[in-house]
């Protein structure tokens, strides 16, 4: 079949077909509810006295507000308990399966999706949370959506939509050592700005994309918002089939070689054409880092604070001038030299078991900065349980870091875990806007490596800023 | 949602132009976890601190057509402020101008949105000033609003597209589940090994 792969997948849910310039009507195979986006769109449904189309295509989890210590006890902030409170009453009352807070399977609905095998290629994935792109890992056709669009999946399981529009983005060549799928996905938006990919599906491709993990992946289509894609894809492989085989909802026996066959159809064309295309080279990649208040603000982390005069164009010269303010950076200055408050390891971009174990490899045996306090938290209960029967906990805890439950966390402080007035954050997660992490806080987007690295340093750092640890690492450094 | 023909409500002149949407209903009233129920919320600011605000006089308190200065419902998309409009008892607002997002939403949401020429909302306004507590009909079919004793008649342009779904009561999803019989036959061609979260199933060990 020719056409890109996002060109497929659409084509294969297309219920029916709008006429004169009306939108298609599209299948969704799964929908992710969280407690900040479906109250009202529970609802609404209750207001018009509907029910839910079909509830084995809905899952429910608490991730932004929950709390990542104390989990046991309510929740202090009230409008944080009420949103809770609400989602596990409308699950009751509807009848969707829900993972609350100290259930093995709660988590950021972005890492529970295909940790439970719920995620497979092919398929169309909505929740009403931007990051949704991060199952396009997979080959799914993923994407965020707005409370009124959950009630209408709810109730139809459908929604009405223009295709997107398809851009390519090939990574050719190796990642050096060091060199982590943050930093390509960091280098893509610095290259095609925040506003680059709106309106279309990115597919990620070329040798480089090929040989990530799957954890990788997905760190690179969760970002693919930040360059204001609609949804990032890359086409199902042998990695995608290992991740998903054997999880708990992952097709099983003749089920699965039909699955398989079907998924091994799922890549673009030879010959099919994107409606705009970009080139990267991997082997020039270095560890990336952001120094203002987008994520497109981003440079390597061995250059300098930028000064606005850099910038040509008026908009990208005043708003690298207020993120500078913003960020208290004075141009010139090595990002190495830029102190950091926090470390932040966690989130649905990189709060994955394998971004774990990368973090951990390079604390082992180093010390702590004595300024800097480190936060991990695994993206979902189960990450943490792996991670502890890793021995990971032991590594994190004798470095001096806290070690927390499960949940979205410092990413967007909608919890307590917060960053104060001025402090600095050198952050795993997506996004770096102005107040994100707390009020008036500043973040620095990094990889995992920079992050650990930054921890031991107190200053933006690479793995290979450091001396040699002080007790042979036994974990395997991961690329 | 129901379906809309005609509406005869009080008329409320809201002489004011570029009201955005903080304005309509103010970002604190985001944090519910309800659709309803915001009609407290609507122009909260003016309803509180100015006794002159036209919803604070008697004659207009039980409004349920709004006629409003050009660029009505500019700024962030939050359907809150449809929601708080509706909830207050607005079947209808009259504007010369309206911010598409805004627009797009009272459409869905059975709220009648209708574009007056700026000539016609002066005297509109007039008519609703002189005689505190005039009634309009808004007749949707043929997109007119009647005000006053000498019957002025005043028309207005809705698209075609949201005055039929207007008419006929459906909301987006009611427009969607029109066409239920496809999604059914959709359902029917999906192989087996489709995700499903139903039974509920989970690692086997921890
Ligand atoms: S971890 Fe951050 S980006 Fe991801 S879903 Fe939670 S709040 Fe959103």
């Amino acid at each position: 079949m020719a056409g890109t792969l996002a060109e497929k997948v659409w084509a294969d849910h297309v219920v029916r077909r709008g006429e004169n310039g009306e939108p298609d009507l599209l299948y969704i195979d799964l929908q992710l509810l969280h407690e900040v986006t479906s109250p009202q769109a529970f609802d609404g449904l209750r207001e018009e006295g509907r029910t839910p189309r079909r509830l084995d295509q809905q899952l429910a989890t608490e991730d932004h507000n929950t709390p990542t210590i104390d989990i046991d006890k309510p929740i202090a902030d009230i409008t944080s308990r009420t949103q809770i409170d609400t989602l596990r009453r409308n699950a009751e009352e509807f009848g969707v399966r829900i993972h609350s807070l100290g259930d093995l399977d709660q988590g950021i609905v972005h890492v529970v999706g295909p940790q439970l095998g719920l995620t497979m290629p092919g398929i169309t994935v909505v929740c009403g949370d931007s990051h949704t792109s991060t199952h396009g890992a997979f080959g799914a056709l993923a994407f965020g959506i707005g409370t009124s669009e959950v009630e209408h999946v709810l109730a139809t399981q459908t929604l009405s939509l223009n295709p997107f529009k398809t851009m390519a983005i090939t990574v050719d060549g190796a990642l050096k050592p060091g060199v982590t799928a943050k930093d390509i996905i960091l280098a893509v938006i610095a290259k095609i700005g925040t506003g680059g990919g709106s309106g279309y599906v990115l597919e990620y491709r070329g040798e480089a994309i090929r040989t990530l993990s799957m954890e990788g992946r997905m760190t690179i289509c969760n970002m693919s918002i930040e360059a204001g894609a609609r949804a990032g894809m890359i086409a199902p492989d042998e990695t995608t089939f290992e991740y998903v085989q054997g999880r708990p909802h992952a097709p099983r026996g003749a089920d699965w070689d039909a699955a398989v066959e079907h998924w091994r159809t799922l890549r673009s064309a030879d010959d099919a054409t994107f409606d705009a295309e970009v080139h990267i080279d991997a082997d020039e990649l270095e560890p990336f880092v952001t120094w203002g208040t987008n994520p497109g603000q981003g440079l390597p982390l061995s250059a300098s604070v930028p000064a606005p005069e850099d910038f040509t164009d008026d908009n990208a010269r005043v708003a690298a001038e207020n993120a500078l303010e913003y960020m208290d950076l004075v141009p010139g200055t090595p990002l190495k030299d830029v102190k950091v408050d926090t470390v932040f390891m966690g989130s649905c971009t990189n709060g994955r078991i394998e971004d774990l174990r990368a973090f951990a490899s390079v604390l082992e045996g180093r010390q702590k900065h004595p300024d800097v306090r480190v936060l991990v938290v695994p993206g979902s209960a189960r990450v943490r349980i792996q991670a502890e029967q890793e021995g990971l906990d032991k590594v994190f805890l004798g470095f001096g870091a806290e070690w927390r439950q499960a949940g979205c966390s410092m990413c967007l402080g909608m919890n307590p875990d917060q960053l104060a007035p001025g402090e600095r954050a050198a952050s795993t997660s997506n996004r770096n806007f102005e107040g994100r992490q707390g009020k008036g806080g500043r973040t620095h987007l990094v990889s995992p490596v920079v992050a650990a690295a930054t921890a031991v340093r107190g200053t933006l750092s690479s793995p290979s800023d450091l001396g040699a640890a002080s007790a042979p690492s036994d974990l395997q450094p991961v690329a | 949602m129901e379906a809309f023909t005609t509406h005869t409500g009080i008329g409320v002149p809201l002489r004011r132009s570029n009201v955005d949407t903080d304005q309509i209903i103010p970002a604190v009233y985001l944090k519910r976890v309800t659709k309803t129920g915001f009609d407290d919320g609507l122009f909260n600011a003016w309803r509180t601190n100015d006794p002159d605000f036209v919803l604070n006089r008697p004659a207009y308190a039980k409004g349920s057509v709004l006629v409003a200065g050009p660029d009505f419902g500019t700024g962030s998309s939050r359907e809150h402020a449809v929601w708080a409009l509706r909830d207050y008892g607005f079947k209808a607002v009259l504007s010369s101008r309206f911010a598409d997002i805004f627009r797009g939403n009272a459409g869905k949401q059975g709220l009648v949105a209708g574009v007056l020429s700026e000539d016609d909302l002066e005297q509109l306004w007039k008519i609703l000033e002189e005689a505190p507590g005039t009634e309009v009909t808004i007749d949707l079919e043929n997109r007119q609003a009647h005000a006053g004793e000498a019957g002025a008649v005043f028309r207005f342009d809705v698209d075609d597209y949201t005055r039929w779904r207007l008419m006929e009561g459906l909301d987006d999803i009611g427009l969607t589940l029109r066409h239920e019989q496809d999604i059914t036959d959709f359902e029917a061609t999906r192989p087996g090994w489709m995700p499903k979260t139903l039974p509920a199933r989970t690692m086997d060990t921890v």
